[in-house]
């Protein structure tokens, strides 16, 4: 469904990354590769370092961590955010929502509305439509979009499907009201028969967790993890990234009268290299307008790729100058997100380490 | 195509694909592996692959994945040669 806004805007962009950092060239024999291999998968993939959590931290540690940056620095006023809405597929218990226990932590008001959404590869998407249709009724108040993944924890590491890809990170974003007659157009995407390609099948309610469901087995291509464990359906995720998605674009482009070429950035969720690259191909985009270098530098962290990307990128650069940016979000669910926004100047745009 | 076998067997040296029936299904290739494919048959055939037809059906085995590069090399089957120019 197509959904049109004005007079919103996002203020600021906190990326947190922890501070650990893997290498994957140290990683190479839980997966029994070669160092050919490796090198192969390293150019073609992006494979090179990530970020993860160390111990047993939590996505919402990452968040709180950005949260009391900004609020210690002067970025945000804490009395300011009138909404927080926590995007996640790594919350802290099944309750009560983690965005609750961020309030709580941090000492929010109590008229600040919180809630929390599951989603991952698509969630910023899902998170800055939600932030925007609250904005029609916090007037002056502006809402602290969390989102994020520490899903190295749900990844076992001999699965070569998922764990060299899997990094941690979490991103605040300020969004907020304003009186630029900005246009902003988002389109979402459900397609809920393929929910099962990428999974945590085990641990839950529907099949909860069991001696038999945290059994580590292996599979015939050589992976091995529990039913407790990420899996990812990747030539079908791969297959979808390169059909339903520059489809989706294409006709948000036309339904935005918006030729691609007017875009300045392609802020795409950073599945991997390979992939970004065959779509900014397939889009007649260049390389450079659509970045592709998370995945090398820190992982693919779910719904935090797409603020990563920009801190990373153009972080600098945004803070004294607007972009025209297409966002994308794709995976999950499956789900697929759009939006496009003039985003900047903005008053922070960073990334922090934890 | 003795080059495809060359190919395969730098990714998973450790399989037979000359056998196979199913290399998705039968594990020889996951989707990671399939990229890397992609990149080496573009590097090795001067060609660039459409990501739309990176089809499961298309790299099932090597008669299909045969069949696949031939129309791909094919000039008159310009279809399917998106271009010759890869990455920037």
């Amino acid at each position: 469904m197509h959904y049109k806004f004005t007079n919103k805007k996002i203020s600021g962009i906190l990326s947190v990354v922890p501070e650990n950092c893997v290498k994957f060239e140290d990683e190479i024999n839980n997966y029994g590769f070669s160092q050919e291999k490796m090198i192969n998968l390293q150019k073609v993939i992006g494979f090179n370092e990530r970020r993860i959590v160390k111990g047993n931290e939590c996505t919402s540690d990452l968040c709180i961590f950005g949260l009391e940056y900004l609020i210690k620095n002067n970025f945000i006023d804490k009395n300011e955010i009138g909404a927080i809405i926590y995007i996640t597929q790594t919350p802290d218990h099944f309750m009560p929502p983690t965005s609750f226990i961020i309030h709580g932590k941090l000492g929010f008001k109590d008229d600040v509305l919180c809630f929390d959404i599951n989603q991952g590869c698509a969630g910023y998407l899902y998170g800055l439509l939600q932030a925007f249709l609250l904005l029609e009724q916090l007037n002056n108040r502006k809402v602290a979009l969390l989102v994020g993944d520490t899903l190295s924890r749900r990844a076992y590491y001999k699965d070569r499907n998922v764990y060299p890809l899997v990094g941690d990170a979490a991103s605040v974003t300020i969004v907020e009201n304003t009186d630029e007659d900005n246009e902003i157009l988002l389109n979402m995407i459900t397609d809920g028969s393929r929910n099962d390609w990428l999974i945590i099948p085990a641990g839950a309610f529907r099949i909860p967790s069991s001696e038999h469901t945290r059994k580590i087995k292996h599979y015939p291509d050589g992976n091995q993890r529990s039913k407790e464990h990420l899996y990812m359906n990747g030539p079908g995720i791969f297959m979808f990234t390169q059909t339903d998605v520059p489809r989706a674009i294409k006709e948000m482009s036309q339904f935005a009268s918006l030729p691609l070429e007017k875009v300045d950035y392609f802020m795409f969720h950073q599945a991997n290299r390979f992939i970004l690259e065959k779509l900014a191909h397939k889009l007649g985009v260049p390389v450079k307008k659509m970045p592709n270098n998370i995945v090398e530098k820190y992982g693919n962290s779910s719904s935090a790729t797409i603020p990563l990307a920009i801190c990373d990128n153009i972080g600098d650069a945004i803070v004294d100058d607007s972009f025209l940016i297409f966002m994308s979000g794709f995976g999950v669910g499956l789900s697929l997100g759009m939006l496009i926004m003039k985003v900047g100047p903005l008053d922070f745009c960073d990334i922090l380490e934890m | 195509m003795d080059r495809l076998l060359e190919i395969l067997g730098r990714i998973r040296p450790e399989c037979n694909f000359e056998t196979a029936k199913d290399f998705i299904g039968e594990g020889l290739l996951d989707s990671f592996d399939i990229m890397t494919l992609v990149s080496e048959l573009e590097r090795e055939f001067n060609i660039f692959i459409d990501g739309e037809k990176v089809t499961p059906e298309n790299f099932k085995n090597l008669r299909t994945l045969k069949k696949f590069i031939k129309e791909y090399l094919d000039l008159g089957n310009s279809e399917l040669v998106v271009e010759k120019t890869p990455r920037s």
